[in-house]
């Protein structure tokens, strides 16, 4: 615990360099009684809103009733658990005006005036438009309430102290609207807004500081979700074959590229939720994304090496050359961004959890190999398909990162 | 050869690196009762427990398994897996029941209590084309207060 305790100490000292103890204070919102009534039209777009959010992945867990919560959310500090935000007055947001909403999504703090951890990601949220804002908080408040209680969150001491996140707040929440670049078209600047504010991508792909904030100048260079491997938005792409519109779009919609492959890990629930909004809001996203990202070049050719039994057996049957799942369209594992990451957490992910059946859905699957194969024959694989499928230079020291994933997983 | 260790019998096997462990069991060591399904690892049938974990053995390679323990259905003795599929009658053509009898099993030996929703999760990578999942269910419910030892 002592990274949390310099942590908490580093953030006393924020507090009293940038504002000191007036701010620290923030008053609460008198609740309102009894549910108010929405346009149609407002909540259909607060619905569509939520899905370009992905607020279910963490205000709905396995098992718990649509925004019901109770997630714990791992961070390097300790767990957070996302909050019930249903209707209900006693343990959701029933009794929060909309004003209430708007200050949580723009400053990270409650209706009782409690700050919010950064988890949740107002830093993005804070550039979200009033009329977005209303929509969200329409959409919520005429869902189906349910009383369901938060665990408390398990954080050491002094981070459990919630006022300490004024100080971060300081350092690192930057209040104000989004601004639209005249010098691009308006679907760029959709895009832009809904990839930064509501959509707040940057919340798994930027890297993120000792003190958990999102680096500044490092927007969408590459981060990580859950130890997974988060690749960069921007000119670092690794991808092997550069993303256009039309791809980038069909793969955030359905989870699947055949220049690229399949959404994984966390990315899973996100291309899920997007496939139920308008294709136009997608589209935006992917022109703004891939203007940032290297021009579409053709497809390189990987020259293979010679086979590796363990490839062989346990991936060749569907990842082989002549294999159905290949002859179904699947690209070539030569074209998998995790394979041409500079860290191979991706595909050590892939290979110990593979990609879960989704219930009910066509949508691609590979079994998991954790109990198959032992770390170091993890790292021998891994090393395989980097030398075999990218001309990237190889991983170093893969059995450390093969245990340190398994570990943490 | 390659050497490897089912139900606690030690063989040497003249087999390719990457042979798939289920044609060894079925081929060379004449243990039929895991099946072979899909091959893709999508179906469960060919189920077998590699140090008490479940594992599609269509995709194990056979080299990879050399200092462990692998067991199949006919390791299991009879145990109370196998009673209470046969209590409930939880086959129908019977195909996938060696896979669902050692993935059951590698349940019960590591949570002997586990909820509904635990089951259901965990024996959700076995699949039946019959439907007969209920049955398999109350066999796994059945078995489950009966205890399963490793």
């Amino acid at each position: 615990m002592k990274l949390s305790r310099a942590l908490g100490a580093s953030v006393f000292a924020a507090i009293l360099m940038t504002g000191g103890c007036d701010t620290v204070w923030h008053p609460s919102i008198p609740p309102v009684a009894g549910p108010a009534e929405f346009p149609t039209g407002q909540i259909a777009r607060g619905a569509e809103l939520a899905a370009i959010g992905d607020c279910s992945v963490c205000h709905t867990t396995e098992g718990s009733r649509p925004y019901a919560s109770g997630r714990g959310v791992q961070t390097p500090f300790g767990v957070v658990y996302a909050t019930n935000i249903t209707p209900d007055p006693e343990t959701g947001i029933g009794t929060w005006p909309e004003s209430a909403f708007r200050r949580a999504m723009r400053e990270g703090v409650d209706r009782d005036g409690r700050n919010l951890y950064p988890v949740f990601p107002y830093p993005h949220f804070t550039r979200a438009t009033d009329r977005d804002i209303a929509a969200l908080y329409a959409f919520l408040m005429t869902r189906p309430a349910v009383h369901a209680d938060t665990p408390p969150n398990r954080l050491p001491f002094p981070l459990n102290q919630r006022f300490v996140l004024t100080g971060w707040d300081h350092l690192y929440l930057r209040p104000g609207a989004w601004q639209p670049d005249p010098a691009h078209d308006a679907d760029w600047n959709r895009g832009a807004y809904l990839v930064e504010a509501v959509g707040h991508c940057g919340g798994c792909h930027t890297p993120r500081n000792v003190l958990g904030a999102e680096t500044d100048g490092q927007a969408l260079a590459g981060g990580e979700a859950e130890n997974w491997y988060a690749p960069p938005l921007q000119a670092a792409s690794p991808a092997r074959q550069g993303w256009s519109v039309d791809s980038l779009t069909a793969y955030l919609r359905t989870g699947f590229d055949a220049g690229h492959g399949a959404a994984a890990g966390p990315m899973t629930a996100v291309t899920a939720e997007l496939a139920t909004v308008p294709a136009a809001d997608v589209r935006a996203m992917a022109v703004y994304l891939t203007s940032m990202m290297p021009k579409p070049a053709p497809a390189p050719v990987v020259a293979h090496a010679g086979e590796d039994p363990v490839f062989a057996g346990a991936c060749g049957g569907c990842h082989g050359p002549d294999a159905p799942m290949m002859r179904n369209g699947a690209p070539s594992l030569a074209m998998s961004t995790a394979v041409n990451a500079p860290t191979p957490r991706g595909t050590i992910q892939a290979i110990l959890q593979g990609l879960p059946w989704r219930e009910g859905q066509a949508a691609p699957y590979m079994p998991p190999f954790a109990s198959v194969l032992t770390d170091a024959q993890i790292a021998e694989l891994a090393a395989y398909l980097r030398s075999a499928y990218s001309d990237k230079p190889a991983w170093r020291d893969l059995p450390a990162e093969v245990a340190r994933v398994r570990g943490a997983s | 050869m390659i050497r490897l260790t089912v139900n606690g019998q030690q063989h040497e096997v003249d087999a390719e690196a990457d042979t798939p462990l289920l044609y060894v069991l079925r081929d060379d060591l004449g243990l039929n009762g895991a099946k072979f399904g899909c091959g893709l690892g999508q179906c469960g049938a060919c189920t077998v427990l590699v140090d008490g974990q479940p594992v599609f053995s269509c995709l194990t390679p056979v080299s990879v398994l050399a200092e462990r323990q692998v067991r199949t259905i006919e390791g299991l003795g009879g145990n109370a897996v196998q009673r209470a599929f046969e209590d409930v009658q939880a086959a129908q053509c019977g195909y996938c029941i060696a896979g669902m009898v050692m993935r059951a099993t590698a349940l019960l030996e590591h949570n002997p209590h586990p909820h509904e929703d635990e089951i259901r999760a965990y024996m959700s990578g076995n699949l039946c084309r019959c439907g007969t999942h209920m049955r398999i269910l109350e066999a796994v419910r059945q078995a489950a207060g009966q205890g399963v030892k490793p």
